[in-house]
């Protein structure tokens, strides 16, 4: 799969260097007149070029967790280290650039924008990223057609099915190449034949492109796939299983 | 900027109704501004253009005339005055700008009309004018706001004797059976305790049987003309009146006697020096009054003479006085048609911003930096009043050439005669543009807020957002 060489990931097979670190990382809400704890001095390490799964029941902190690693969301205390980079040290136009450049997300509800075609939506972030207009047209039609949608590249959101959008949105947080890809409940609104494909795939890519992907689930069929578990409840890690690198 | 405006554009397609009823707003308020701007600009060019023909662009006096003169006219007398217009029209820099120059000679006096059983007389202003030069300034027509005009026969270059007189002076002087005038009620006798109106009518019928230039015979009616010479001796013409003018103004209609400047010179100087109280010029383009006015001034300075130029702004005060009042007019509807503006497309953006929340949080996951948001809400409101704006000009383009196709007349503020209703858009080009971008400009304005907003949310509250 095709990424930008000035943003290829510095590892090897076997090396691979901590791509997430998050060091007692908390997250307390306001809700009304009451904190909720929704984090409580979480540390952990997400090796990269591994296909990560945070498991937890709904309010555990999973999505919080992915926010905070995702950088669009800032923790009450402790730091976030990404890629290297302390998210702490950035201002907002700096944090937004880093996504731009780093982070691809997949979102449980695809999050396409409706007003644009497949090709569009894919295009995009490139468009972000300040890529040349030949680049960007190169690299967006290839992406579509890895994941199988060339034929539906001039087609709205609204004109393709629930895994076609899907695949437009994996398409759209690959495409420029990012060290992290962030999905949060990818097959949940997917019936479980296209869930399956959808995770077959993101596994396909995840091989090809040897990015890091970090889901929160609760599908049974995208955990068997993880090389990291990490079980998160109330706010608090309690496991942590490890698969072997690729 | 390519995918900006393709993102707003569709945006706006997105939304059709309300993106319509917005661009609506903004189209009635650039039809609305520009109608009336065309009107307002009409006017001002027919009231431009009957003053210029009246008065020309310039007059020129002896020093102090314009504040004391009305007073005695006749002690404010240019001397020399062929040779101050030959200075003017030899000059380098005014000379080709000058459509016309004249010397024009104002007066004040007592007119009288004794003839047969009639027994009249009263006050009245008069101007004494060269015949031929009157008829050319009356076809200045720089803005196309004059119908044609025809030249008036009734005053002559070869026939000094002959006068005009206001409708309101000739029913006065009891000339509306000779000269057809309609609306004339009969006369009433004079007061019978007045026992010096006819020491003053007999002074009068003395003085005009040594006025040289009575002629003998005449089928048109004639009045006495009395007024006191430059030097304070009372002196008499007769003037044959050939015809009644309406003057707009009844004050001027009922005073204003218009003769040739020779009669005029005849019986403000008699024997003396021939002056006159003004010099007109009439400008090829009213562009040019600044510069012509400011050359004047030099030319005057540089060879000593005590003369003043005034424009036809300072000498008809109900110009500038109508002016101001339909440009406050305009101001007004301009102002109320920008707040409409404002509030729709406020009230639309902030519902785009609503509706589109979860895809604020998308964009911003994605990368996209606040100004990026800022700049997305700001370009669809700007182009939701572009488009409006564009499609009320074109209205108003449209409206406009139907109504002056329609054959419309109307009387302006200060006329005798109905002209042509016209709404002039498409002469004025900067009017339009200046509608148009500032409508647009409104709109750009009125979507800061929403995009403020919507940059300001943050990513996760924004995603969380159904």
């Amino acid at each position: 799969m095709a990424r930008m060489e000035a943003l290829a990931p510095q590892t090897a097979a076997g090396t691979e260097p901590a791509v997430v670190r998050l060091n007692r990382v908390a997250k307390t809400y306001r809700s009304g007149a009451i904190d909720v704890a929704a984090l409580k001095g979480i540390s952990l390490q997400i090796p990269s070029n591994r296909f990560s799964v945070v498991i937890g029941a709904s309010g555990s902190g999973k999505t919080t967790l992915l926010n905070l690693i995702g950088c669009i969301d800032t923790p009450s205390s402790g730091t976030v280290e990404v890629c290297g980079q302390n998210i702490d040290e950035l201002g907002d136009d700096s944090v937004s650039d880093f996504r731009a450049r780093n982070i691809g997300f997949i979102f449980q509800t695809f999050s396409l924008i409706p007003v644009l075609s497949a090709y569009e939506n894919v295009e995009y972030p490139l468009l972000l990223v300040g890529m040349p207009v030949a680049e960007r047209r190169q690299r967006a039609l290839a992406m579509l057609e890895a994941v199988g949608l060339a034929a539906q590249a001039r087609q709205r959101p609204n004109q393709l099915s629930g895994g076609q959008r899907q695949r437009v949105a994996i398409a759209r947080a690959l495409v420029k190449g990012p060290q992290l890809v962030l999905a949060d409940e990818p097959t949940a609104n997917l019936d479980s034949a296209t869930g399956a494909s959808i995770i077959e795939l993101m596994r396909r890519v995840q091989e090809q492109s040897r990015t890091t992907f970090i889901f929160a689930t609760h599908d049974p069929q995208l955990m068997s796939h993880a090389d990291e578990i990490f079980a998160i409840r109330d706010g608090e890690l309690i496991d942590h299983r490890s698969g072997g690198t690729q | 900027m390519k995918m900006l405006l393709k993102i707003a554009f569709r945006n706006l397609l997105r939304n059709l109704r309300r993106s319509t009823m917005t661009g609506s707003a903004v189209a009635a308020g650039a039809l609305a501004m520009l109608l009336f701007g065309g009107f307002v600009s009409y006017i001002f060019a027919g009231l431009e253009t009957n003053n210029v023909q009246r008065i020309g662009h310039l007059t020129v006096f002896r020093d102090g005339y314009f504040l004391l003169g009305a007073g005695n006219p006749a002690a404010y007398g240019i001397d020399h005055y062929q040779d101050v217009m030959k200075l003017i029209e030899r000059d380098a820099v005014v000379g080709p700008m000058i459509q016309v120059i004249t010397p024009t000679q104002s007066l004040v006096g007592i007119a009288g009309n004794f003839s047969g059983q009639i027994e009249a007389s009263k006050t009245f202003l008069g101007v004494g004018l060269i015949p031929s030069e009157r008829d050319r300034m009356r076809q200045w027509d720089e803005f196309g706001a004059s119908r044609p005009y025809a030249p008036d026969s009734r005053l002559s270059d070869g026939d000094p004797s002959r006068g005009l007189v206001g409708v309101g002076l000739a029913r006065v002087l009891g000339l509306c059976a000779p000269l057809g005038l309609p609306n004339c009620p009969p006369l009433r006798a004079p007061s019978a305790s007045n026992d010096k109106a006819p020491a003053v009518k007999q002074d009068i019928a003395d003085l005009a049987l040594h006025d040289p230039a009575a002629p003998d015979s005449s089928r048109q009616p004639r009045i006495d003309l009395l007024a006191a010479t430059a030097g304070g001796a009372p002196n008499v013409v007769s003037l044959a009146v050939s015809g009644s003018e309406p003057q707009g103004v009844k004050e001027l209609d009922d005073n204003y006697v218009a003769m040739h400047l020779a009669l005029a010179q005849q019986l403000v100087y008699g024997r003396g020096e021939h002056k006159v109280t003004g010099i007109v010029l009439q400008l090829r383009r009213s562009e040019d009054l600044p510069a012509a006015r400011a050359r004047l001034a030099a030319i005057f300075k540089q060879n000593h003479l005590e003369l003043e130029v005034r424009d036809f702004g300072e000498l008809t005060p109900f110009y500038g006085q109508v002016v101001q009042m339909f440009s406050s007019i305009f101001m007004f509807i301009a102002m109320v048609m920008g707040v409409i503006v404002l509030f729709a497309v406020i009230n639309t953006m902030t519902m785009n911003v609503m509706e589109r929340t979860n895809e604020i949080g998308t964009i911003r996951a994605m990368g996209l930096r606040r100004s990026g948001i800022r700049a997305q809400f700001i370009v669809e409101g700007a182009l939701i009043g572009a488009i409006g704006a564009t499609i009320g000009a074109g209205l108003a383009y449209l409206i406009a050439a139907l109504i002056n196709h329609a054959g419309l007349t109307w009387i302006p503020p200060g006329n005798a005669s109905a002209v042509p209703l016209r709404l002039d858009v498409a002469g004025r080009p900067l009017l339009v543009i200046g509608a148009w971008l500032g409508l647009a400009l409104v709109a750009t304005f009125a979507a800061l807020l929403p995009s403020n907003r919507a940059a300001r949310l943050p990513v996760v509250d924004a995603l969380r957002h159904v």
